[in-house]
């Protein structure tokens, strides 16, 4: 083996020093939150950086609903997984509607309506939750899952809609030409020429979208309020109401909440990184 | 569509399908799911709460209330300060990323989590390392100086700056990929020619990296300011607002009038917000529809 030289251990030694405090930066909050999800509470309390007693404890509580703010977890969890799954497939139903409208077919008005779209992309999310809230309750829609379902969309949906047209502007005319030639209807088009084509961008916004909604704090909060209609981050944040609130309990539930969106984004990561990075920022 | 005249007489109107052809049909069909979203769940609350808003009063009743302006003045050091440290730290990790070593493509890896997780837990878990008996960094400095460490959240100069830090936390990861896309876009033989040159590390940076990346950069740095703005979570679940509703941003403080039922003041205090948005959104609108 070829020894290194001195500067090649000078440089390692530097990238070295940048490399340790970016992985402690990042990793620290998450730990924290695995070191009280495996620790009964008087460890959790005392500043530990590992258990002297690890235990898978406070899972079999959460997991069993043993505790009052845990009574409906799995009617929260359910609830987060249908929302989210909802957002996805309408989003895709509107996105995919929108983009292959506005490009491919070339709807008189598209660009505007793209324009529009945009605009509510740029719109800060939390300054429209405090008109919508109020539409909500003017149609009714208040602690209703649609509530939510539907913010979801109007909020993933322009930023779908964009990565769409971008996508779809990339795809041959002359393929569209090729089928109409063969005497292809539009929804045969869409059908089989459009979408098999379209698979790893539709793949990455509905992934997008599933986890827009998964995630989302602040609409949830706003929009549900029942302990049985809330979703799992709404059930988190109603931990702190306690004075004495269990925080080993709400650290387990969070660490459980954070598992599905950091699988589905490790698996889907190709997909996720190419489609939203190069629809972001065009550079 | 026809008009009917007297009895079964009509005047067949030219049909609206002599005018499209079926693609244009099917253009308009397919667009109109999102226009309906778009019509009542952007135009129509938008218009209503701009509506609600109108009334002189609310301006001054934002003025008079010392917690507005102080949630002014903390979205300023939010969007000036903090945006601008995220900035260049995201283009100076943007560089340590592009380094091809095993351990640094597998810490990329890594370093995605703030970003692939979501916000509740990791800003609540952040909160209790910060609580001034229990949490881990008091612990971790009385072991060291056996000192009490600092009430973080108790201070709001200190809370705001943890609020930022927690942001930074957050959404770091993604304006370091997108800037490494941007580097990995610029051409490797601009590089090879300066270090035949003898270019130093500071030259390479100065002449080829920055004028390429200068546009992203600047692009990014204005949409951050307008998510940064839109940013909730980093400071209502970290500090609530407090001490004594100090910390708010113009995000949460619409939020917090929201939940006191006085909506016209919520809407008031985005519409304040505009002037400093609107110039945002039509410039980032103007280059993303190029």
């Amino acid at each position: 083996m070829k020894l290194p030289t001195l500067r090649e251990v000078a440089t390692e030694a530097r990238l070295l020093l940048i490399g340790i405090p970016v992985f402690l930066w990042t990793m620290i909050p998450i730990y924290h939150m695995f070191l009280f999800a495996i620790s009964p509470k008087e460890d959790a309390f005392s500043g530990k950086l590992w258990p002297d007693h690890p235990t898978l404890h406070n899972f079999s509580i959460v997991f069993n609903q043993q505790h009052y703010f845990l009574r409906d977890f799995y009617v929260q969890f359910w609830n987060s997984t249908l929302i989210a799954a909802a957002v996805g497939v309408l989003t895709l139903f509107v996105a995919t509607a929108a983009a292959f409208s506005i490009s491919r077919l070339r709807v008189p008005g598209g660009r505007v309506v793209m324009n529009l779209a945009l605009f509510t992309y740029f719109i800060p999310a939390a300054f429209l939750a405090v008109p919508m809230y109020r539409t909500m309750g003017n149609y009714g829609l208040l602690n209703n899952h649609w509530s939510l379902i539907l913010a979801m969309v109007t909020i993933a949906s322009p930023y779908a809609i964009w990565v769409l047209k971008q996508a779809s502007d990339k795809l041959p005319v002359e393929l569209d030409e090729a089928a109409v030639m063969d005497g292809a209807t539009t929804l045969q088009i869409f059908r089989l020429v459009y979408l098999p084509l379209m698979m790893p961008s539709l793949v990455a916004i509905g992934t997008y979208a599933v986890l827009l909604a998964w995630n989302e704090y602040l609409y949830a909060f706003l929009l549900l309020s029942n302990d049985r209609e809330i979703t799992l981050p709404v059930a988190l944040g109603n931990f702190l109401a306690a004075d004495d609130s269990p925080w080993e309990l709400l650290m387990t539930t969070g660490f459980i909440y954070a598992l599905p969106p950091a699988a589905v984004y490790y698996a889907f990561r190709r997909y996720m990184v190419g489609g939203l990075t190069a629809g972001a920022v065009k550079s | 569509m026809a008009i009917t005249l007297s009895g079964d007489q009509t005047i067949p109107s030219a049909p609206l399908s002599s005018r499209l052809t079926p693609a244009q049909v099917w253009g308009i069909v397919l667009l109109a799911p999102y226009l309906l979203v778009f019509l009542a769940f952007v135009v129509y609350p938008v218009g209503y709460g701009l509506w609600l808003a109108r009334a002189p009063e609310n301006y001054v009743a934002l003025y008079n209330d010392p917690i507005f302006a102080r949630a002014a003045i903390n979205t300023l050091i939010f969007l000036v300060i903090g945006i601008n440290i995220k900035m260049l730290i995201a283009l100076f990790l943007s560089g340590f990323f592009a380094v091809q070593r095993t351990w640094i493509k597998w810490l990329s890896v890594i370093f995605i989590l703030p970003w692939a997780v979501p916000s509740i837990p990791t800003i609540l878990s952040v909160r209790f390392m910060l609580n001034p008996e229990w949490g881990m960094i008091n612990h971790f400095i009385f072991t060291l100086t056996g000192d009490d460490g600092p009430n973080w959240l108790n201070d709001p100069t200190v809370a705001l700056t943890m609020a930022i830090a927690v942001h930074i936390w957050k959404s770091l990861p993604f304006w370091t990929l997108i800037l490494i896309t941007g580097r990995l876009a610029i051409s490797h033989d601009l590089f090879e020619a300066a270090e035949v040159d003898g270019a130093s590390f500071w030259q390479k940076f100065r002449y080829i990296t920055w004028p390429s990346m200068q546009t992203l950069y600047v692009t990014c740095t204005l949409l951050s300011m307008i998510w940064t703005l839109g940013d909730f979570n980093s400071v209502y679940l970290l500090t609530g607002g407090g001490p004594a509703d100090l910390t708010h941003v113009l995000s949460t403080l619409g939020i917090r009038y929201l939940r006191l039922d006085q909506l016209s003041l919520a809407m008031a205090s985005i519409v304040c917000a505009m002037p400093f948005v609107l110039p945002l959104v039509y410039f980032m609108m103007k280059r993303l529809s190029r």
